[in-house]
């Protein structure tokens, strides 16, 4: 598969280009510029350095949307090779947006639940481009009621858009569905852990996040309103999501910073669709210690200390 | 040649000076009411029992006996974690809203008895910054929520709300968690939770305490929703049928219990609260 270029990477693009062709003309037999190859790698290795070291917010925001990105299913197949997929809420339907099982993580007995989107048009449509309807948030409650009844650890994997908006899951309570699923993770007894591996989209992410821990990967982001809803509503101009993006404070460093999440897991170089496997290896051992330091706790004491955690929340004047 | 001739010219003299306020038009049906009588009836209109939008106290005046409410928290103002500015600064916006509403934020929080059922009341207000949910709101609702499970009392809850607060970015979106898990509290406690959605209840209002009562009850005709009809129409394009994500709507789809007119809320709440706490009236 080509690598999808974005907009801010086209400098280094246009470096590894040249690089390629000074190959191909190495390969043709002429000499003298394998030092030409070494000092352009070298520059592009730089220039890589120095634009990922000053991304903006809205640069983050596309590699969190990157369409290369690893998704839910891509950390499962390299984390947990056994693990099982189950299927529906038992209620109305199966949702392809969010993908929940069983498998083992790390040696250890867990349920695996995250928002899935597709990749190309086709898979798209099937997964609603990670937009879960009720039903999505109904088989998610219901995988972590059958976690908790096995006493097996909660693993939630973050990547939505945002909940969908439509008619049929407005119908069908969108909202009870959310509500419900916030009330349920606060009070699972099994430890739980959430990684925001894309977009982390309003209640519809959050109604996979009320978790003992929660991690970010490092150009993930995580907001009330997509930047492009905060714009139009906001500065009544869509296109001023990039405004949006800066004023709103969504990405990994921000919210660790303001104590909103309690990690960030670092990124391969130019960002986790470079290097798949490097991620999936750093997410399955962040996970795993959290999990280790978590179920030394008696389960109400996590209980508490997870309502407490969440508690602590907000900043207001109090005179 | 005209049927009727006049006879003569109208009245002369200074026009009756009518103060402004003593006469509203109702804003569904469009008959003209008067004010004092509309107060009387809750602000339903006779005609068409529209339920007009009525602020925080005016709620907590319906409710409770006026001698015993106390208020909470009502020290906590917004702040600006975010140093948000879009066409304008938020902490301007906060400023000028706490100047217009007379309010600290978006909701009021009191406990008092009704009908002798001591409880802990929170009233969301739309005149303050839409009813948005910020940080105070999340705070004063967690408080609310310790003391009823704290003091044995019941937790009644009134949403009027356009969702979360934007302008606080993922700080707002968390109070949907803090709020849901401190319900978690009340719950062992065994104390009822009755969550009561006045138009509008939207967004993650709906998506979080809104919908968590023990009863959820919805004045009628008030839209209630998790995405608003314009999002749903930029979405898919598409007009929505008339009535849907209308209380009604939701009754039929089985996401309330009651629909409850105002004039009526004390004594369901009453009747309600009695049952389901085993206290006599």
């Amino acid at each position: 598969m080509n690598r999808v270029t974005l907009a801010f990477e086209k400098p280094i693009k246009e470096l590894e280009d040249k690089i390629d062709e000074l190959e191909r003309m190495a390969h043709g037999g002429q000499i003298g510029i394998d030092s030409e190859i070494t000092k352009l790698r070298i520059k592009a290795d730089k220039l890589r350095e120095e634009i990922f070291s000053r991304l903006d917010r809205w640069q983050m925001v596309q590699l969190a949307r990157h369409p290369q990105r690893p998704y839910t299913l891509d950390y499962i197949k390299h984390i947990s090779p056994n693990f099982i997929e189950l299927h529906g809420d038992r209620l109305f339907r199966d949702d392809f947006a969010i993908v929940a099982g069983i498998g083992n993580w790390c040696n250890r007995r867990v349920a695996i639940i995250g928002q899935q989107k597709g990749r190309g048009t086709k898979e798209n449509i099937l997964r609603n481009f990670g937009m879960p309807h009720p039903e999505g948030y109904r088989k998610a409650l219901r995988i972590m009621r059958l976690a908790e009844k096995f006493n097996m650890p909660l693993v939630t994997l973050i990547d939505t858009p945002g909940a969908y908006p439509g008619l049929g899951a407005e119908e069908r309570g969108q909202a009870s569905a959310i509500a419900e699923n916030l009330y349920a993770m606060a009070e699972l007894k099994i430890p739980s852990v959430a990684v925001v591996i894309g977009e982390g989209g309003s209640g519809g992410a959050l109604a996979l996040g009320v978790s003992d821990k929660v991690f970010m990967l490092q150009y993930s982001i995580y907001s009330v309103i997509s930047p492009e809803g905060c714009a139009s509503i906001l500065w009544r101009d869509a296109t001023k999501a990039q405004l949006a993006a800066e004023a709103l404070r969504i990405t990994a460093p921000d919210l660790h910073g303001f104590g909103l999440v309690d990690g960030i897991i670092e990124e391969p170089f130019g960002g986790a669709h470079n290097d798949p496997l490097a991620i999936a290896k750093s997410v399955e051992s962040t996970v795993s210690r959290a999990l280790d330091d978590l179920l030394g706790l008696e389960p109400e004491n996590r209980i508490d200390l997870r309502i407490q955690k969440f508690g602590k929340m907000g900043q207001w004047i109090e005179k | 040649m005209a049927w009727f001739k006049r006879s003569q010219g109208l009245p002369e003299g200074p026009k009756k000076n009518i103060p402004d306020g003593v006469w509203v038009k109702c804003d569904s049906c469009g008959e003209i009411l008067y004010r004092k009588e509309l107060t009387r009836q809750g602000d339903v209109c006779p005609k068409c029992r529209h339920h007009f939008r009525i602020p925080s106290k005016a709620f907590i005046e319906l409710l409770l006996d006026a001698d015993t409410v106390k208020e909470f928290d009502a020290n906590l103002t917004p702040s600006d974690p975010l140093q948000f500015k879009d066409t304008a600064k938020y902490a301007d916006r906060i400023t000028k809203s706490l100047a217009q509403s007379g309010l600290t934020d978006a909701i009021r929080c009191v406990s008092g008895s009704l009908s002798g059922h001591h409880v802990q009341l929170g009233v969301m207000d739309f005149g303050f910054m839409g009813g948005s949910v910020g940080a105070v709101v999340g705070e004063k609702l967690v408080r609310a929520i310790y003391r009823a499970a704290d003091n044995q009392n019941a937790l009644v809850t009134i949403s009027c709300s356009g969702g979360m607060r934007m302008q606080e970015g993922l700080f707002s979106l968390m109070q949907m968690a803090k709020v849901s898990a401190a319900l978690v509290r009340l719950s062992r406690a065994k104390q009822p939770y009755i969550s009561i959605m006045a138009n509008p209840t939207t967004g993650g209002t709906t998506a979080s305490f809104a919908m968590l009562g023990d009863i959820n009850i919805a004045e009628p005709r008030a839209l209630i929703c998790f995405a608003g009809p314009r999002v749903i129409k930029q979405t898919i394009g598409q007009d929505l049928p008339p009535g849907f994500q209308s209380s009604e709507f939701l009754l039929e789809k089985g996401f309330l219990d009651l629909i409850v007119e105002r004039t009526q809320l004390k004594a369901t709440l009453a009747n309600l609260i009695g049952l389901l706490k085993g206290e006599p009236e």
